[in-house]
């Protein structure tokens, strides 16, 4: 029996499948599937969708295009804000069999302190996902576009927590590589990718923008390979562990991510198309390994030969 | 076959946001293969029988995600790639049947399933149709009001109603004799409207509910159909006072809520019309929503 167990940051896990920040809403999902759902829970950790300090609406409907082997998404951070989310969400997310991840994205510094320092004080709360992706109301930058912003983030919100900061790369970068450097210099625990590709479509009958946004960001298989080789990239440049994800179906795509540096893995919109694919991913994978007589993940990049990824 | 004993659904929960009792099947977690058992053409649609021998019944109203087990991409650019929803037509046994109009690579794959192959199933998913007495403790009568491909939900609902003695009239609407088809999936004999006048009357659906709605105020009126005919829907039967509870679509990714993509502007915000609904009362709705 190969074992699964993967320590993160200080987190000891199951397993390293995850699931992505906005992917999986555990509390509809509840409501939908029931006990079953904590019965068969498939991820080792839960990341919960990306909260601010304010609540969110979200962007007008239409909210979704599908694309050849993806799906493009313009949703726009609903959430309840930060008190809501607290006092509804968080009790509940508690409940899940699973340590839990609180994704928060600030639209300042000022945004991303009170959310990291009054998320971090609950002891519900493993560990904290930064999503960088959103622009800087005062810079108008994307955060994580740049190495100097992800790393005025990491300063600002370092020392109000002492749980571990994961941070949300976006492949919307010029040099994610050096992003990721800034992030691990500042003292990130964790770093997270790929978030989804920027992405546009356009109503075949009336030539105008789809999404009720104008544009969005592209997710599923179809840009695994992008994230494959960005994992790559931020695994070759920090020492920190990775979180590797993007357009992950399988335990051989699981698999490619692990030989590309990544310690977990995360399942995202495979999860649409089924509910439980992570636990699928997961035994794929645990299959694989007793085939190559892997002990532990971090056994993999020794004992990876060419004939297992082919 | 789901019945109204005593004005409960077999299992109620307080809606997500609304706080409503809606009836609500809870899915087997994770996707299931299921035997295709039929594929007959209903007029212009089809209507694809399933086989989900370890599922639960579903509340009428309430819908699953359906994809090919084979050959599920590839087709027209490449599509289709996430599973796509469909409203239970009606059971049979262990059987579900869909009704679907090829529209698109996930349907037009979907149209051709033949018995031997498989789909993957999730639900059932959302929540379903209240009784009439629990939406409007004065009804006496149930009016069902079906456009096009919308229908399909109507059917296993007007069979729950009769099951439980409910008076109902089915009033639809289609483009054509073609699609009016459909119309003989209900037991009772259906009041049709057709855009073309090739069958029943020619004219809207709505045309009808109104006139219907001139003699009697005593019913509950449950609609599914495209949004504009909704709208038209909500409008009459607030002109009327007449509660209505609307079956609404919009393409998904998950069907369980997990991807916010199916939202519908309500009088409280943006719903998700995957676990929210699909099957919203009337008064959740304002003018707005159809606006872009």
């Amino acid at each position: 029996m190969s074992d699964l167990r993967v320590e993160l940051a200080g987190l000891e896990l199951a397993h390293p499948v995850l699931n992505g920040s906005g992917t999986f809403d555990a509390i509809a999902a509840l409501r939908t599937f029931g006990d079953e759902l904590r019965d068969r829970f498939p991820f080792a950790a839960f990341v919960s969708k990306t909260i601010t300090a304010e609540a969110r609406g979200g962007n007008p409907p239409p909210r979704l295009w599908e694309t050849p082997a993806g799906l493009i998404n313009s949703i726009g951070l609903p959430n309840k804000g930060l008190d809501g989310f607290l006092e509804q969400d968080l009790p509940e997310l508690a409940s899940l069999p699973a340590p839990l991840i609180v994704s928060v994205a600030g639209f300042s510094l000022p945004q991303f302190q009170l959310l990291v320092s009054r998320v971090a004080e609950r002891p519900e709360v493993a560990a904290l996902e930064l999503n960088v992706s959103c622009p800087n109301v005062e810079s108008g930058c994307v955060m994580g576009s740049e190495p100097a912003e992800t790393a005025a983030v990491m300063r600002a919100v370092r020392p109000l927590a002492t749980k571990p900061l994961i941070v949300k790369l976006t492949p919307n970068a010029t040099d994610v590589g050096a992003v990721a450097a800034a992030a691990e210099a500042e003292g990130a625990d964790a770093l997270s990718l790929i978030n989804t590709l920027k992405a546009m479509a356009f109503d075949p009958a009336e030539g105008r923008p789809w999404l009720g946004a104008g544009h969005g960001g592209l997710s599923g298989p179809a840009v695994r390979a992008v994230a494959l080789e960005q994992t790559y990239e931020v695994s070759s440049r920090v020492r920190v562990p990775v979180i590797g994800m993007g357009g992950i179906a399988s335990g051989r795509d699981a698999l490619d991510f692990i030989h590309a540096g990544a310690r977990c893995v995360a399942v995202g919109t495979e999860s649409f198309r089924d509910p439980a694919a992570a636990s699928r991913v997961r035994d794929e994978l645990r299959d694989l390994f007793a085939k190559r007589e892997v002990r532990a993940i971090d056994d993999t990049p020794e004992t990876a030969s060419a004939d297992l990824v082919k | 076959m789901t019945t109204l004993a005593n004005g409960q659904a077999p299992e109620i929960e307080v809606g997500l946001t609304g706080g409503e009792a809606r009836p609500r099947a809870r899915a087997p977690f994770g996707r299931r293969l299921a035997p295709v058992r039929g594929n007959a053409a209903v007029g212009a649609y089809r209507l694809i029988s399933v086989e989900d021998e370890g599922g639960p019944s579903p509340e009428p109203g309430q819908f699953y995600m359906l994809a090919a087990a084979e050959r599920w991409g590839g087709g027209e650019g490449e599509r289709p790639f996430l599973a796509r929803a469909f409203s239970v037509c009606r059971t049979r046994g262990k059987g579900l049947d869909f009704l679907l109009e090829d529209i698109g690579p996930g349907t037009r794959r979907l149209a051709t399933l033949a018995p031997g192959e498989d789909v993957w199933l999730v639900g059932p998913l959302g929540a379903g149709f209240r009784a009439p007495w629990v939406v409007d403790p004065s009804a006496r009568r149930a009016l069902l009001v079906g456009g096009g491909i919308g229908v399909a939900p109507l059917v296993i609902w007007s069979e729950t109603l009769a099951a439980s003695n409910v008076e109902s009239r089915v009033l639809l609407g289609f483009r054509s004799a073609s699609y009016s088809v459909a119309a003989d999936l209900f037991a009772d004999q259906a009041e049709i409207a057709t855009d073309d006048g090739s069958t029943g009357r020619a004219g809207l659906v709505t045309e009808l509910l109104a006139t219907e709605l001139d003699r009697t105020s005593d019913a509950v009126v449950y609609a599914c159909g495209p949004p504009a005919m909704l709208e038209a829907v909500r409008r009459i039967c607030a002109a009327s006072a007449v509660a209505a509870e609307l079956a609404l679509e919009e393409a998904m990714a998950c069907g369980f809520g997990a991807c916010f993509g199916c939202v519908v502007r309500t009088r409280t915000g943006y719903r998700r019309i995957c676990v929210d609904g699909p099957v919203m009362s009337a008064d959740e709705l304002d003018g707005s929503w159809l606006e872009r």
